[in-house]
């Protein structure tokens, strides 16, 4: 289904792919570490509104991530049917609140489009590229700035 | 393979020892003092002993003088570590029944190649 | 490399118990304690260091430990006699030695100069005249008093001793270099007879013959008869003797190398070509009867060991002395050695039998963790089987007890892994103190105690600040100079004691000092002058005192560089509170002050108050909770437009919201529906913190935060809590900060509340 000349292009990556709020958004499945259900996240002060707080992995303090929040868009309350995706972003983890996941990809690099100028700042940082397959739009996340910046703070 | 008992107080000089002795293919145990080398010494007949002169408890001398008297170990081949040049000490060392000697520093070619020259 | 650069590690781990070992020895010896074996003990140390050094290349610390070494050895020896002066020299020179440490380490730099002349002073020692050189002489004195020709040349002996050189072989050859032209010049022909040394010594005949093959075709004798192949040779024959023939381009010093090892356990005889051969060897067998070895063994050492001399001509000069004097030495080894076993040592250093695992602290801190989720993990499952109201009695409420106590153990135990004496940290005091004393012209005897006292390492590390502090300080403030200290009517030299004990699951650390005491008029005054508290406060004398941990207050005169080194006191509280631990002090004027601080056993748990703040639960270390308490309403008094404080007592202390202050909510209740918590922050001020409703306390495993995500304002740590969820760790000090941020700052009531 593409050109085989172009090898790098043709080199396949896994996606999990899921959904927030209508959209349909990906990470690559190397950086999941695994994913589970909702459970009630201890809630971190002075923190910005897209963090839920942190949870219990397995006697790690893991911090939650509501994304659709930090892609700006409107949070919605968890249910049962929300999972948190437990992705490793540089040294770090992180669980990302999401609604569901939707399926595992196959791709290969000439699937993804740049993302378009269009989109506001937060897409912009987070989104890596947008890929089009049998007829949907999944944005692919960039992980690596999705944590905010560790900033040690003034006491 | 062949035993080597290394006996030296400082964890340095046994670590270095062990890893010249170990690169060339030596088994190597270790002890302390000379106190700790007669028992090693029990446990594992080696094939060539290793051994500092200063150390606490039993010193070199004495430790090549208890292997020397006992008819089980005393065709043990002694090699003593020394970084004294002064030939009274080596004297002193060899009088004990030591076999021959390293010169501290020691680089491993010139470790093995004195292994080589003591061991059967 | 790799495996190098690990050892290089290790070599400066033991430097660093080495050097603490030499300290603990000389003080010994400087307090006229020091034995034979502490002597012995100290050279070692050096000896060893020297050792590692040279193997690591580090000239300058090879340098200077030799020169060390050279002056203990003649102590050792007795040559220099072992005196209290001598030890305090050597104390410095041990300061000196640890420098040289640090430098090849690459920490820090060596005073070269201060080296050189603290090297000179230790040569004085060994050798005040300075006539032969310093380092020829100790070399000698061990084991042979009149010096022997061997040494003359120093940088001969000091080459000697960094490299690998043997001793000197002298070459004599008789007169067959006549015929040398006559034959093939890479043809030797060896002749040896071995004495019974040589198989004494656990050499053999075969490996030198093996030995002599490897530097070319060897055909070797025994006797008359041929021995066609070494397999064949009885290597406990002695008294037989061998003629090889040697072909060789190596020359003659590499076939008397092969013979290093038997030099004076056997004739050897090296010649150049065969033919003179024939007639020596003859002349050698002559001596004894053709091949009888069994027969010849008992019988023949006498009459061999006699010509030994003459006929071995090729022995070198420099081993002719020391058959004389190697008896004396080996009696002065004897002593050590029987003494040895009486030497008591205080460190936890394994002796030989008992061995030592190494492991990799991340291993260690690995399983802690663990135990931590099975602590957890233990106190869920106990909550979950009190929510079925299981009787107590029944089997299950009973095996969970037990489950309980084994956790428990567990933890005690996996916890004592990481546990480890303070004395790495103690050991690095005696030069501080040693130091301070000098620059602040005082006389200073640090005593310490207790410092097999086990603390867990996380908590060690961090034990050497406050420490440090504490003794500069009781230096530096506490002690009068020899002058004053005479004209009080008490001894010149002034004790400063340093002490680690268990009190309660906490370690405590005392520094106590027999100087002066506190000033408490001066305190107070500067505290007022400098703002920190106002004219008129009613103190009592502790409050004064404490009031040195206050930020900005410093007592000196003028800015000492010694103490605090430009800190106060302050920092050092803050930085105990940091580890959820207190410190104090108590003074008795003309009689001295003693610091005390204590500290939890471990950083891995922590003792805690759980509470409840608007919905959350969160737990406040115990360390800093002074009382709780339900406030009445009279209590409470209104203070500025939103502010209001509570009495406790006879002063006011503000009053946070902690929901408000970690924004959980916008709006506080009234103190009266809910608990408050007398908090004291890290500067001494007081605050009642606000919280819903106390669960109690309980010990909790700290866990980080910022391992995946940052670090929160108003949060120390996280932990989890036996219902499986995560819990925050109020940061005290940070929540009272933002509080001040967030209202104009307050009078200083809080100071008042000291108590």
């Amino acid at each position: 289904m593409s050109d085989p000349i172009h090898v790098a292009s043709t080199e396949r990556r896994e996606l999990i792919s899921f959904r927030v709020g209508q959209q349909e958004y990906c990470v690559n499945i190397m950086a999941v570490r695994e994913i589970r259900g909702w459970s009630p996240a201890t809630s971190l002060p002075q923190s910005p509104g897209y963090m839920r707080g942190v949870i219990n992995l397995r006697g790690a303090v893991l911090p939650i991530m509501d994304l659709a929040a930090r892609l700006g868009m409107p949070m919605v309350e968890p249910n049962v049917r929300s999972v948190i995706i437990v992705v490793q972003a540089g040294d770090r983890m992180v669980g990302l609140l999401v609604d569901a996941v939707s399926d595992i990809l196959s791709i290969t690099d000439d699937l993804v489009q740049p993302t378009p100028d269009v989109a506001c700042d937060s897409v912009r940082s987070f989104v890596r590229g947008i890929i089009s397959i049998e007829g949907r739009m999944i944005s692919e996340v960039s992980l690596d700035r999705i944590l905010p910046e560790r900033e040690a703070m003034a006491a | 393979m062949r035993t080597i008992l290394t006996v030296d107080d400082s964890r340095t000089m046994r670590d270095m020892l062990r890893m010249a002795l170990a690169g060339a293919g030596f088994n190597v145990v270790e002890a302390v003092d000379g106190e700790h080398g007669l028992e090693v010494l029990s446990a594992h007949r080696p094939d060539v002993i290793i051994t500092d002169i200063n150390m606490p408890k039993l010193d070199g001398f004495g430790f090549i003088e208890a292997v020397r008297v006992d008819d089980d170990y005393r065709a043990i081949p002694i090699l003593v570590l020394t970084t004294e040049s002064d030939p009274s000490k080596k004297q002193r060392a060899r009088e004990a029944g030591a076999t021959g000697w390293i010169v501290k520093p020691f680089n491993p070619e010139k470790l093995v190649e004195a292994i080589r020259r003591v061991a059967a | 490399m790799d495996e190098l650069e690990a050892i290089k590690v290790t070599f400066f781990q033991e430097c660093e118990e080495l050097l603490a070992d030499l300290e603990g020895g000389l003080l010994a010896m400087q307090e006229g304690v020091g034995d034979i074996e502490t002597v012995n003990a100290v050279f070692r140390a050096v000896h060893s260091i020297k050792g590692g050094a040279g193997a690591f290349g580090l000239e300058p610390l090879v340098r200077f430990a030799h020169v060390f070494e050279t002056l203990l050895d003649a102590v050792r020896s007795g040559e220099v006699p072992n005196t209290v002066d001598l030890a305090a020299v050597m104390l410095r020179a041990s300061d000196v030695l640890a420098d040289h440490v640090s430098a090849a380490r690459g920490l820090g730099d060596v005073d070269m100069a201060a080296s050189a002349a603290m090297a000179d002073e230790l040569k004085a020692w060994t050798d005040p005249s300075a006539a032969p050189p310093p380092a020829a002489v100790a070399a000698e004195t061990v084991d042979a008093p009149p010096p022997a020709p061997v040494a003359a040349d120093p940088d001969a002996l000091d080459d000697d001793d960094l490299g690998f050189d043997f001793q000197p072989m002298t070459i004599s050859i008789d007169a067959q270099a006549a015929d040398a032209e006559l034959i093939p010049t890479n043809v030797w022909t060896v002749s040896i007879r071995p004495k019974s040394d040589l198989y004494r010594k656990a050499n053999e005949t075969a490996l030198l013959l093996r030995e002599l093959s490897r530097l070319g075709p060897i055909v070797a004798t025994m006797d008359d008869s041929a021995l066609p192949t070494l397999e064949f040779l009885d290597a406990e024959a002695a008294y037989v003797t061998w003629s090889v023939r040697v072909e060789t381009d190596d020359g003659e010093e590499a076939i008397r190398e092969v013979f290093e090892f038997v030099d004076g356990d056997c004739e050897l005889d090296i010649v150049r070509g065969e033919a003179p051969v024939e007639a020596a060897l003859a002349n050698l067998l002559s001596a004894i009867e053709p091949p009888a070895p069994q027969a010849a063994v008992q019988a023949a050492p006498e009459p061999v060991a006699e010509p030994a001399p003459v006929a071995s001509a090729p022995e070198p000069v420099a081993e002719a002395p020391p058959p004389v004097v190697a008896a004396a030495p080996a009696a002065v080894a004897a002593a050590p050695a029987a003494a040895a076993p009486a030497k008591v040592t205080q460190a936890d250093v394994p002796g030989p039998g008992q061995s030592v695992i190494r492991v990799d602290p991340e291993r260690i801190d690995r399983l802690i963790d663990l135990v931590g989720e099975l602590v957890i993990n233990q106190a869920m499952l106990a909550q979950r089987v009190g929510e079925y109201g299981i009787a107590p009695s029944s089997n299950l409420a009973m095996g969970l007890d037990e489950l309980e106590q084994l956790t428990r153990e567990i933890q005690d135990s996996v916890m004592a892994i990481r546990a480890q004496p303070v004395k790495s940290v103690f050991q690095r005091m005696p030069r501080l103190v040693r130091e301070v004393a000098n620059m602040t012209g005082k006389q200073a005897r640090l005593v310490m105690d207790g410092e097999n006292t086990e603390v867990d390492k996380t908590v060690i590390e961090r034990l050497s600040d406050p420490i440090t502090h504490m003794l500069r300080n009781a230096i530096d403030h506490g002690l009068e100079s020899p002058e004053e200290r005479r004209a009080a009517g008490k001894n010149p030299e002034g004790v400063v004691r340093l002490a680690a004990l268990h009190r309660s699951g906490r370690i405590v650390i005392e520094v106590q000092d027999d100087g002066k005491g506190i000033n408490r008029e001066r305190v107070f005054s500067i505290a007022v002058k400098k703002g920190l508290i106002s004219p008129d406060v009613q103190l009592t004398d502790e409050e004064i005192d404490n009031l040195i941990f206050l930020p900005g207050f410093s007592t000196a005169d003028k800015i000492s560089d010694v103490s605090g080194r430009g800190v106060g006191m302050d920092v050092v509280k803050r930085s105990v509170q940091a580890l959820g631990g207190r410190i104090s002090i108590t003074s008795r004027p003309g009689l001295g002050s003693t610091f005390t601080l204590s500290l939890p056993l471990t950083l891995a748990v922590l003792d805690g108050m759980v509470v409840d703040v608007a919905g959350e639960t969160l737990v406040v270390p115990l360390a800093a909770i002074v009382e709780s308490l339900r406030p009445k309403a009279e209590e409470v008094r209104p203070l500025g437009p939103v502010g209001s404080v509570l009495a406790v007592r006879d002063s006011f202390v503000p009053l946070i919201d902690v929901g408000l202050a970690l924004g959980y909510r916008n709006t506080s209740p009234s103190p009266t529906e809910g608990v408050v918590l007398l908090v004291e922050g890290e500067d001494g001020s007081r605050a009642a913190l606000v919280a819903d409703a106390i669960h109690g306390q309980r010990q909790v495993v700290i866990k980080s935060l910022e391992q995946n995500y940052q670090q929160v304002e108003g949060v120390a740590a996280a932990t989890i809590l036996g219902d499986g969820r995560v819990a925050l760790i109020l940061d005290v000090d940070a929540v009272i900060n933002l509080r001040r941020r967030e209202s104009p700052r307050p009078t200083e009531p809080s100071l008042i509340a000291a108590e």
